[in-house]
């Protein structure tokens, strides 16, 4: 009994000798390591005092004040900048109810979209119009402010909005079966808030900067997800014909550049169906979804193949019929086992939403050669503002599916 | 010897002339047989005998190419009608247990039930509840395949089987997989199963719970049943050369 006690008790042992220690035995234990960190340290200094310098003296960072709503919402008339806020509020509204509902990951994300609501009360977003002279009207700055002040009550309005529907998703429980109707149902809703009607209406041509583009990833993200688990299923199938339909699909798409099939939408189209005008932004969008349907069926395809026989079997003896065992038993396993590669899928298609502005759309990218056409000389700090905006939306999205695998307990179970 | 209070006479399943091919290799050649409601058959023989694709053609999970399969009285045909309900009535459990691995123990018991039998979902937990407490396992019910052994795991397999209450239980090799200390938990299962009255094909090597349990033992070789009789007969007086063989092997050690 004693010896027992005494082995429970050794404690590990201990390794920490503080951050000189540290510095010693990985960075300097050698001569030519030391010499390393050394050189090392030096490219560093240059190399970031390069950048800071430019970044604080030379670089004229005001173009990107001047044109934050340019950014937001490209070309959008100004005087219908209050359906792009209501369409926001359905969105806010369905998000805070379903934070409300379901916590977890969803609650954690919309309090990090409530925080970046609350960021933008404070910090300027408004058109500020250059002034060559150094005279500013009274009239003009009083339009000035009341134009501050009228998107900051909007944003109010906003973030009241989130707040009250995260409180009536905790209480009303009875909401959560309506609450993906309601995603589904807000989508054909914003389409026809945001073009409107009669001679108010917005033509998508007038649709812009990152609004279009998160427009033209969530359509395709949304779509083409579906599309994909349906095509690889074909792709599995025993009848030979959907087999074969399914399996030239994927090829063909595949095979071609994005670029191809979103000229090919634009312009083939037209040539092919004379007779009617599609719009163009929804050409674009069912490119785009077709596009990556094809890969998203192959991640899909390689999480299938990963699932052993048995569990098909084990579906079959329960006596589940095949959609039964491929959505209880089989899709589940099969998709948590590819949702790194699915997301990869989603973050492409994010950035690769920005090649429509090769076909004249104006998404970010456009709207930043638009910008960079009345503001010469400043295509550094307007690029590397729109790279920050699409990295923050890419990681965002690689960190949630790095969360969901971590409640899923992907490589556990 | 055997234990015949439980056996009718009505046979559930009648096999006649059942073939099966994989691709250019004979498995199954000419099986004709037939269980009687209730009773318990042991199905052994050296691997490749076909032992395990005859049972797996009763639930259709392999097709036989020739002859019939009727199944309480219905033949199993590519009529996936008939299929199906052919796998309500018949249970299967595995060697490898096939639990699903992302739902917990309780939920990979009332899939069926709930989405299969109709039944409501308090209804089938209940009733899982029941099944895990008969296999002495109510304690696991909310924790993963992965978090418990694996003769936990194959009881959980039985009462996933049990939760459709078949007709007939059809076990391929239950105890294979497992550690040598499982395998008595197990067994210890399909015998109160068996004493239910429960109709049970068994394949096994457990030559000691063939002798207790079953009212006939059948071997299979090359795809044919060689020898088939009550457990006393089988293993104290075999009649064929390659039964015996495979008896004195099994049992020696």
């Amino acid at each position: 009994m004693e010896e027992q006690a005494d082995i429970q008790q050794i404690k590990p042992p201990t390794n920490a000798k503080g951050p000189v220690g540290w510095l010693r035995e990985n960075l300097f234990n050698t001569w030519y390591n030391a010499l390393l960190t050394c050189v090392a340290l030096l490219f560093l200094y240059f190399t970031f005092k390069g950048i800071l310098t430019w970044a604080f003296t030379e670089a004229e960072w005001n173009v990107i004040p001047a044109n934050l709503q340019l950014f937001a919402i490209g070309p959008y008339p100004r005087d219908q900048v209050f359906r792009i806020w209501i369409c926001l509020y359905i969105l806010t509204g369905l998000l805070g109810l379903s934070a409300g509902i379901w916590r977890g990951i969803v609650q954690r994300w919309t309090i990090v979209v409530g925080s970046i609501f609350l960021v933008f009360l404070v910090i300027p977003f408004e058109i500020v119009p250059r002034q060559d002279s150094n005279y500013v009207s009274i009239e003009f700055r009083f339009n000035l402010i009341w134009l501050i002040f009228e998107s900051r009550r909007w944003l109010l309005g906003n973030i009241a909005i989130l707040i009250v529907t995260f409180f009536l998703g905790n209480r009303i429980s009875r909401l959560r079966p309506w609450i993906l109707g309601g995603w589904i149902l807000s989508f054909p809703i914003i389409m026809f808030v945001l073009h409107g009607f009669g001679e108010n209406a917005v033509h998508t041509s007038l649709w812009g900067g990152l609004m279009l583009t998160l427009i033209l990833a969530v359509v395709g993200i949304a779509v083409s997800f579906p599309l994909g688990v349906f095509l690889a299923l074909c792709r599995q199938s025993k009848l030979p014909a959907i087999k074969w339909v399914s399996i030239f699909y994927i090829e063909t798409v595949r095979g071609v550049p994005l670029i191809t099939i979103l000229f090919m939408g634009n312009t083939l189209i037209t040539i092919f169906i004379p007779y009617f005008t599609i719009d163009q932004v929804l050409k674009m969008m069912v490119a785009i979804t077709l596009f990556s349907a094809a890969y998203m069926a192959e991640n899909v395809r390689g999480g299938l193949q990963s699932i052993p026989r048995g569990q098909h079997e084990a579906a079959q003896a329960v006596g589940l019929n095949y959609v039964q065992s491929m959505l209880f038993v089989v899709l589940p396993q099969a998709l948590r086992a590819v949702i790194p590669a699915i997301v990869g899928q989603f973050i492409a298609l994010f950035k690769d939403t920005s090649l429509v502005s090769i076909i004249g759309l104006i998404d970010l990218l456009g709207v930043a050669k638009s910008i960079l056409a009345e503001w010469l000389g400043r295509h550094v700090e307007v690029y590397l503002f729109i790279a920050l905006i699409y990295f923050i939306f890419c990681f965002a999205m690689s960190k949630v599916s790095q969360e969901i695998e971590a409640e899923l307990g992907v490589g556990k179970r | 010897m055997t234990e015949n209070e439980n056996t009718s006479n009505d046979p559930i399943i009648i096999c006649e002339d059942v073939h099966k091919w994989f691709d250019d290799f004979h498995v199954l050649k000419g099986i004709t047989t037939t269980f009687k409601k209730g009773e318990k058959a042991v199905i052994c023989g050296p691997s490749g005998s076909g032992k395990s694709t005859f049972i797996r053609t009763i639930n259709r999970l392999e097709e036989h190419q020739r002859g019939t399969i009727i199944v309480d009285g219905i033949e199993l045909t590519n009529d996936l009608r008939n299929i199906n309900l052919i796998r309500q009535e018949v249970g299967m459990v595995f060697q490898q247990f096939n639990l699903f691995p992302h739902l917990s123990n309780l939920k990979n018991i009332t899939l069926g039930p709930i989405r299969v039998r109709k039944l409501s979902k308090r209804k089938a937990e209940e009733e899982a509840l029941a099944l895990l407490e008969r296999m002495g396992i109510a304690d696991q019910a909310y924790k993963y395949p992965s978090e418990i052994s694996g003769g936990q795991q194959q009881r959980v397999a039985i009462a996933r089987a049990l939760a459709m209450e078949p007709k007939i239980m059809l076990f391929d090799e239950p105890t294979s997989a497992l550690d040598p200390e499982m395998i008595s938990e197990v067994l210890d299962v399909m015998r109160e199963l068996a004493h239910s009255g429960m109709t049970m094909l068994v394949v096994t090597h457990e030559m000691g719970f063939a002798r207790e349990v079953a009212d006939r033992v059948m071997f299979f070789d090359e795809g044919v049943v060689v020898e088939e009789a009550v457990p006393a007969d089988f293993f104290d007086n075999p009649q064929h050369e390659r039964t015996k063989l495979f008896i004195s092997q099994t049992l020696q050690h």
